[in-house]
């Protein structure tokens, strides 16, 4: 009996730190991103990080104001949602409630495909395609635009939010439809007026999930943005974005230097941003999930 | 509740450890080993190098090389965090680097294995048929932003440079902007081979690349003045080793003192004439 009992103890407790290890994971990564960042704070001090220019390599003076890093993502995932967001939805509507079940069939897996391709495909894709397209389309000098960015982000945020959209779409209880339908609305009346205002929790969360990748997507951007770091809300110009410049400033640095710790700010506040969307689609998700949580 | 607190303080104490261990580590694994040589610096020169590696190896196959890019300053870095062999650079260390490879107990050494001219590249409609150093200058510092101020039509001027870690960037910044900063309106492109792409496709860009990437690509090379009396001249074998052409420069291999074993025979293999040989072949300028 009591051989069991500890049986049954242990497994929980292996349970319970296989269930914790990811609070674990996340607290070690800020402990070892603040490890690395204090420095600065010291030499040349924090201030520095809080002004309009990023001019890390210099002969004169270097400078890592972080605000032109700070737009360009914002910029470029505010586009991207923007975009992504009718598609997205829209698709999941469809999928979910007119398509027709080998339509389905056909379509689900291209979507998992969009969402498998590699990022710096995706990237080259933007780079010879995308970008000469936009040229052309806006009349523009130069293809390399925070809106070119956008626009692959975009084909990374879709099926996020599109296969989630659909989840939740589809989890709303039929008894709702027929209801709307007894009362004599119209198919398109009940999805729009009673199917998706039942899964709004749930779109909104596909929706975040979807800027939480965008937000954080690296390579494709890099290919295709220019990466200018200037500060402006012109989706026609180039912008350099906080992933961006870490990943091509990163292999360059000197261990301990203030440039390196700069670039460890930029991840510290590039995680505070995840967080920042995490905990509103948490917000959003506990007002209105009460319809859906039984 | 307690129990678990206990628990979580535990796992994270033992996870601590792992990583503390694998910091420790890491530091005493660079020593070099007998039988591999690792290359790393200058995406300019990675080409170069993988050739001449596979040559060696063919040679001496007892000897394993790697080689990888990601720019003279990564190459430089992880020669002064002794994380490589060789480092491969298109750009003189500068003293900063050095004091700091110093304070880490590295001693720099700095070998010559061939030349480089920097081509400046513009798309083949475009009706500039020369510039000078001045106006490159005034082009990558923003003061001209328009092709009317080259003679050119009017159209407003695309500057595409590489990223801050590559050596042609800090070069480029030297010799050409004499140490000014780029203007932040200047593309930072991740690869010279973006930069021949955008300049292909995009009428009115303009950028730099080293000479080897000209090769093939349909861009336009457009020769280069040192001042406005000057005569243009085109980037090429001879213009570059009689230094007429005004951005060229050498290519680097450093060492952490005076190569020997490996390394010694690595670099005399690229000295050799069956090494010069293959600096020819790739597209970049021989010491002779």
């Amino acid at each position: 009996m009591n051989k069991q009992k500890l049986k049954a103890k242990i497994i929980k407790y292996f349970l319970q730190s296989c269930g914790s290890l990811s609070i674990i994971i996340v607290l070690l990564i800020f402990l070892f991103l603040f490890k690395e960042a204090i420095p600065f704070i010291g030499n040349p001090g924090i201030g520095e990080l809080f002004h309009s220019v990023w001019n890390p390599v210099s002969f004169q003076k270097e400078e890592f104001g972080i605000y032109p890093l700070i737009t360009g993502s914002v910029l470029v995932t505010l586009l991207a949602t923007i975009i992504a967001i009718p598609f997205g939805i829209i698709g999941a509507v469809y999928i979910s409630e007119i398509a027709a079940p080998k339509e389905r069939e056909l379509l689900k897996p291209f979507i998992e495909i969009l969402a498998g391709i590699p990022s710096v495909v995706l990237g080259f894709f933007g780079l010879i395609v995308v970008a000469p397209f936009i040229k052309d389309l806006f009349g523009l000098n130069t293809g390399l635009t925070a809106l070119t960015g956008a626009v692959l982000l975009a084909f990374m945020a879709i099926p996020t939010i599109m296969s989630i959209s659909e989840d939740a779409i589809k989890s709303v209880p039929s008894a709702y439809k027929e209801a709307s339908l007894a009362l004599g609305a119209s198919r398109l009346e009940t999805i729009w007026k009673v199917v998706v205002p039942a899964a709004l929790s749930g779109i909104v969360a596909s929706v975040m999930l979807g800027m939480g990748r965008v937000v954080g997507e690296t390579m494709a951007v890099m290919m295709v943005t220019g990466n200018s770091p200037v500060i402006g809300f012109n989706p026609f110009t180039s912008v350099r974005t906080m992933t961006a410049t870490i990943a091509a400033e990163m292999g360059e640095v000197t261990i301990g230097s203030a440039h390196y710790s700069a670039l460890f700010w930029v991840g510290i506040i590039l995680m505070l941003m995840t967080f920042g969307l995490n905990l509103i689609s948490y917000r959003v998700l506990k007002k209105y999930g009460i319809s859906e949580k039984q | 509740m307690r129990n678990v607190t206990v628990k979580l303080t535990l796992l994270l104490l033992v996870l601590l450890s792992f990583a503390a261990a694998g910091c420790s580590k890491k530091s005493k694994d660079n020593t070099q080993n007998n039988k591999s040589i690792t290359i790393k610096g200058s995406d300019t020169m990675v080409h170069l190098m993988s050739t001449l590696a596979e040559a060696f190896m063919k040679k001496s196959p007892d000897i394993k090389v790697s080689v990888t890019g990601g720019g003279s300053g990564t190459g430089i870095a992880a020669l002064i965090n002794g994380t490589t062999d060789i480092c491969s650079s298109s750009r003189d260390m500068q003293q900063k680097e050095i004091d700091e490879a110093k304070g880490k107990n590295v001693n720099p050494t700095e070998k010559t294995i061939a030349y480089d001219g920097i081509a400046i590249v513009i798309n083949p409609d475009n009706p500039v048929k020369e510039v000078t150093l001045e106006q490159l200058k005034k082009i990558y510092t923003g003061a001209y932003t328009n092709w009317k101020e080259l003679g050119g039509p009017d159209q407003p001027i695309t500057a595409l440079s590489r990223e801050s870690n590559s050596g042609t960037y800090v070069f480029f910044q030297e010799h050409v902007l004499n140490k000014e900063n780029y203007a932040p309106t200047v593309k930072l492109m991740p690869a010279s081979s973006s930069i021949v792409q955008s300049v292909t496709s995009d009428k009115w860009s303009i950028g730099y690349v080293g000479l080897g990437y000209t090769k093939d690509a349909k861009v336009k090379v457009v020769p280069v003045k040192k001042d406005a009396a000057g005569s243009p001249v085109m980037p090429s074998h001879e213009t570059v080793l009689n230094k007429t052409y005004p951005i060229a420069r050498a290519l680097y291999l450093y060492f952490n003192g005076e190569p020997a074993d490996n390394n010694k025979a690595f670099l005399e293999y690229a000295l050799s004439p069956e090494g010069q040989k293959i600096v020819e072949d790739t597209g970049y300028i021989t010491l002779k």
